[in-house]
């Protein structure tokens, strides 16, 4: 990383937790400096006072340490090398192997010219009801998991990850517990897949700033393969409420005033340069993103899901049920804002039709549940309700499941016989005959 | 004059600081010498001799020292025909310009065609007295008839002195000379330029509004109307359907230009409606939408500063429309987006921030915006409007929060979305009761109304409020008592509201027939509607009532995917009028 010529200074003017300054000329924003050894970025110039961030903290920082400008921004080096390995926030490796060499690209990088996007259009089969039928994922589309923190949504997104047939799959893991961490590596190994994996990694033991640069590099990894190599590349970014708070952190060491839950003013614009990276290129290539924002305690109007909701293409929203003890993707909270460019075009025409009615009667089965508990009578088919919907959450909501759509809205008919008369539907008739496969009416 | 240069003193994130050897003016626009690339910027504050300049693009790698230099201009729209079915960045860079796949620092594009020949047909003559905004001649664009303006910039009157012959010329020749009193001659082209921030004020009176805007959208036509020149704001958490509302109006309503603000919002969608326009048809002419929509495209991911300026170019170009005698749409999506920009801003500059961190003149930033909408007679008698309306995204769908509450001091329609009818998929998810028109209490408009709809408009939409409201406080006291709890006439009365729900306010924005409804067809439906709500009926249990209404409401439900007055419709309004008989109680005489 030393350049023929470079002027060393050794006098640090001020130091913070999460950052230094110092006097120095010639320096350019957003440039990268070493600071006793350890990585610093540029993030503010004022005449010739500059302050720097310390990703991996300014502990032991003495004033009279050595800082070097490194003349560039922070890049990653981009080639086939990268498969199959793990590298830490800066894109050092952390699996015991050698440096992965290739091209050196800035992270960070412009965005994509809308005119040269294309509309997303091909579906991303994941196996999980709730996923597939209700809220189907398209390539190029932005999703996060709004999950609490005791839900498995490590788990379901890595499941996800590993049945969405993409040629790619690049992990970015900000505070991921070291236990998570080596799970992911498990699975990925066990699954054979770990060629199509690409980690960058900053678990809850490293430092909480260095995770400000993990998206940009899972993301730059993501264009290199998406751009250059025409590939259909999944991005999983997990979690991005641990990525929104080293923002707050920085922000807050910098004296910047705080906008809503301590987050800064710029939460919006921050975000949405990650998940605006996500998108389907004409030439085939396509990168889809798959985040988890956990919340607390399901609070959505909290700061990070709230921006979060209004950047990303939609949201799964993992919740536990507890007639069937298994968790389920919730049907009125969850939302694909793309579905409707696959669904009844790549799915089976009855597609629509039979994931709004077990929607409708499943909304059904909650009022039917709430006058239950205000102590009213049940009518017949409040009661018929009540058994359908803890059927639908059992065979099809629920997270653990893997079929084909065309099972699942098999299995939805079957629910529908056992249950209802095609009147109770609301379904087209022609739909009902065609799929419904109810006996003809006494 | 020689253009004022300077040196960059400081950077902090987009804001940088310029020590300047010379004046500078306050949103002058300049340009950064970084290396093989111009960045533009505007300066937002002065202080000693430190310029504080918005740049415009990344300002990664700049450093303290390098030159910039001031362009004596504001930020600036370039006008002329050509500006329809284009897709502009927030600066008006012709993004199917801009060459590879990602956007580049530093690169900007011509906004219109400085090649291309338009027909120009001359419309005043030599000796004619003009002044800024008359029209001199005019152009086919797309359909429309795009007038070549005397200049806006242009102060008092001039004299024609020549106008150029019919005939096909580009937009940087000259198609009329003016001389003005002292005898000093002005060349004018079909291209002229406007400060963004400036609102174009060059018409002879800008009156209340009293025409309607037909939006097709039965709960905005009927329930809340908007008028040609008003303002209205739609605000909603996410997930409750603005865009897809934003998006019907822009294909359903009755204006002659579209123009649509992608203002922060996400690049996907902008991709849907250039890849979904062209394809769809304009109801009124049987054009491609697109001849008749700018879009000007500044998603989330680009560029902060741009953002505000994306709001400000869109206006501008609504109002050069206008001038023409036009009627403009202006949809912005969304305000919140730029009013965080300013945020950001604001906070760079160390300003005391006001609530939520805001600065302390939002709201009158956002009135300023705001008051450029409106209808206005041109110098030549004739009406031209801008209709704008915007979304905003209240943080956490709490409508107490400074953007939201700024933009209700000054829209006159309030489109409140609802998430509670956004999940039971009523769509669209306007609460029409929590929603209103200002409109509708305008003499004005009940003139209008009593000559263009019906002599009893106003009456009937109070008395379908009326039934609404009477219908929310049945189903709240069957909730509590329980169905068997409430006298019959509460189910009843209840189901009124349902009908009205059902078969007005509900529209399918995705059918061909029931996506957009004529006022002609609004004001038949209603009035059916109607004389059920006043209607009496006999029942002898409340389980009667929901089977025999939900006949009735899916019969009406089959008629709004029927063409008006056709043989199918008339047939379920038989259908209908059976099932009212069934169990309408006999009048007392």
């Amino acid at each position: 990383m030393s350049t023929a010529f470079q002027k060393i200074y050794t006098r640090i003017t001020r130091i913070t937790k999460a950052t230094c300054a110092l006097k120095a000329q010639g320096v350019g924003n957003d440039e990268l400096a070493l600071v006793d050894g350890r990585l610093a970025q540029v993030v503010k110039i004022w005449g010739d006072d500059v302050t720097l961030q310390v990703f991996s903290g300014t502990e032991g920082i003495p004033t009279d340490s050595e800082v070097a400008f490194l003349g560039k921004a922070p890049f990653l080096k981009v080639g086939e090398e990268l498969s199959g390995r793990f590298f830490n926030a800066y894109g050092d490796p952390i699996d015991g192997g050698p440096p992965a060499d290739g091209e050196e690209r800035e992270i960070g990088g412009p965005s994509v010219n809308p005119v040269r996007r294309k509309q997303p259009s091909e579906l991303i089969a994941t196996g999980i009801a709730g996923i597939d039928l209700n809220n189907t994922l398209v390539s190029g589309q932005k999703i996060p998991f709004f999950a609490d923190p005791d839900q498995p949504y490590n788990q379901v997104m890595a499941d996800v990850a590993l049945r969405a047939q993409a040629d790619r799959i690049i992990l970015g893991g900000m505070g991921l517990p070291h236990d998570d961490y080596l799970y992911f590596r498990q699975i990925f190994d066990d699954a054979g897949v770990l060629d199509r994996i690409v980690s960058f990694i900053n678990t809850t033991e490293d430092p909480t700033v260095e995770r400000l640069l993990v998206p940009d590099m899972a993301l730059t990894a993501a264009e290199y393969f998406a751009v250059d190599k025409n590939e259909k590349v999944l991005v999983l970014l997990t979690d991005m409420t641990l990525y929104a708070d080293a923002l707050s952190i920085v922000s807050n060491r910098m004296d910047q005033i705080p906008s809503k839950d301590s987050m800064p003013g710029s939460l919006y614009s921050d975000l949405a340069r990650i998940y605006e990276k996500a998108v389907q290129f004409p030439e085939g290539g396509s990168i889809t993103i798959i985040a988890v924002t956990t919340l607390s305690g399901g609070d959505i109007t909290h700061a990070v899901p709230d921006n979060t909701g209004y950047i990303t293409e939609g949201q799964l929203f993992l919740r536990k049920d507890t007639e069937i003890g298994k968790v389920i993707v919730d049907p009125f909270r969850s939302l694909s804002r793309l579905k409707q460019l696959v669904i009844g075009k790549k799915t089976r025409k009855d597609h629509a039709y039979v994931m709004n009615a077990a929607i409708r009667l499943y909304a059904d089965a909650a009022n039917a549940r709430t006058k239950l508990e205000n102590g009213f009578d049940l009518t017949d088919y409040d009661q018929r309700t009540l058994k359908f919907a803890k059927a639908y959450s059992g065979e099809l909501l629920a997270v653990d499941l893997n079929i084909d759509t065309d099972r699942m809205l098999n299995t939805a008919w079957e629910l529908f016989r056992s249950y209802f008369n095609p009147a109770e539907l609301g379904i087209k008739a022609e739909i009902v005959d065609e799929f419904g496969g109810f006996t003809a009416q006494p | 004059m020689e253009k004022t240069v300077g040196k960059i003193h400081s950077i902090i994130s987009n804001l940088v600081l310029v020590r300047v050897e010379g004046p500078v003016s306050q949103n002058e626009i300049c340009f950064i010498e970084a290396g093989n690339v111009r960045l533009m910027a505007e300066v937002i504050k002065f202080t000693g001799e430190l310029a504080y300049i918005q740049v415009f693009e990344s300002t990664r790698g700049l450093k303290p020292g390098m030159p910039v230099e001031f362009e004596q201009h504001l930020l600036e729209a370039s006008l002329g025909p050509g500006l329809l079915s284009k897709n502009f960045d927030g600066l008006q860079n012709d993004l199917n310009k801009m060459t590879g796949l990602f956007l580049k620092r530093g690169e900007y594009t011509h906004p219109l065609e400085e090649e291309k020949k338009w027909l120009f047909e001359p419309l005043a003559k030599p000796g004619d007295t003009v002044r800024a905004a008359d029209w001199l001649g005019s152009v086919k664009e797309n359909w429309l008839d795009h007038k070549i303006m005397v200049p806006f910039k242009l102060e008092g009157e001039y004299t024609v002195e020549s106008v150029a012959e019919a005939g096909e010329y580009t937009i940087l020749e000259p198609v009329a000379v003016l001389k003005d009193k002292t005898g000093k001659r002005t060349e004018v082209t079909m291209m002229q330029k406007w400060p963004v921030k400036l609102a174009i004020k060059k018409y002879a009176a800008k009156p209340r509004p009293f025409t309607q805007m037909e939006t097709g959208m039965r709960v905005i036509d009927t329930m809340n109307p908007m008028l040609e020149g008003g303002t209205g704001f739609i605000p909603g958490p996410f997930g409750t359907g603005k865009t897809v509302l934003q998006h019907s109006l822009a294909r359903f309503a009755d204006a002659d230009v579209i123009i649509m603000a992608a203002c922060g919002e996400r690049a996907n969608e902008v991709v849907e409606i250039f890849t979904e326009f062209p394809k769809l048809q304009d109801p009124r002419s049987g054009r491609s939408l697109y001849e008749r929509t700018t879009i000007i495209a500044n998603t989330s991911n680009m560029p902060v500063a741009a953002r505000e300026a994306s709001v400000y170019t869109a206006m501008t170009i609504g109002e050069y429309y206008r001038a023409m005698g036009l009627k403009v749409l202006l949809l912005a999506d969304s305000t919140s987006r730029w009013a965080q920009a300013l945020r950001e801003m604001s906070n760079r500059m160390e300003e005391l921030p006001g609530q939520d961190a805001f600065p302390m003149d939002l709201s009158a930033i956002i009135a300023n915006f705001y008051a450029r909408a409106g209808l206005v007679y041109l110098n030549n008698g004739k009406t031209g409007s801008v209709t704008f309306i915007g979304t905003v995204s209240p943080a956490g769908g709490n409508l107490k929060e400074p953007v939201t509450e700024s933009t209700q001091k000054v829209a006159r329609c309030f489109y409140a979305l609802s998430q509670a009818r956004a999940d039971s998929k009523r769509y669209p998810a306007i609460n029409t009761l929590e929603s209103y028109s200002k409109y509708l209490e305008y003499p004005e408009f009940r003139e209008y109304a009593e000559k263009r709809i019906s002599a009893t408009w106003i009456e009937e939409v109070n008395e379908a409020r009326d039934a609404l409201v009477r219908g929310i406080e049945s189903a709240e006291q069957i909730d509590i008592l329980g169905d068997d709890g409430v006298p019959v006439e509460y189910h009843v009365l209840f189901w009124k509201s349902e009908l009205l729900d059902g078969v007005i306010l509900h529209q399918d924005a995705f059918d061909e027939i029931d996506g957009s409804t004529s006022m002609e067809r609004q004001r038949y439906m209603l009035g059916k509607i109607l004389e059920i709500v006043r209607s009496d009926f006999a029942f002898e249990s409340f389980d009667e009532v929901n089977p025999y209404f939900k006949r009735i409401l899916n019969s009406y439900k089959q008629m709004n995917y029927t063409p008006f007055l056709s043989v199918r419709f008339k047939k379920y309004e038989q259908e209908i009028a059976e099932i009212v008989a069934e169990k309408i109680a006999k009048k007392q005489p």
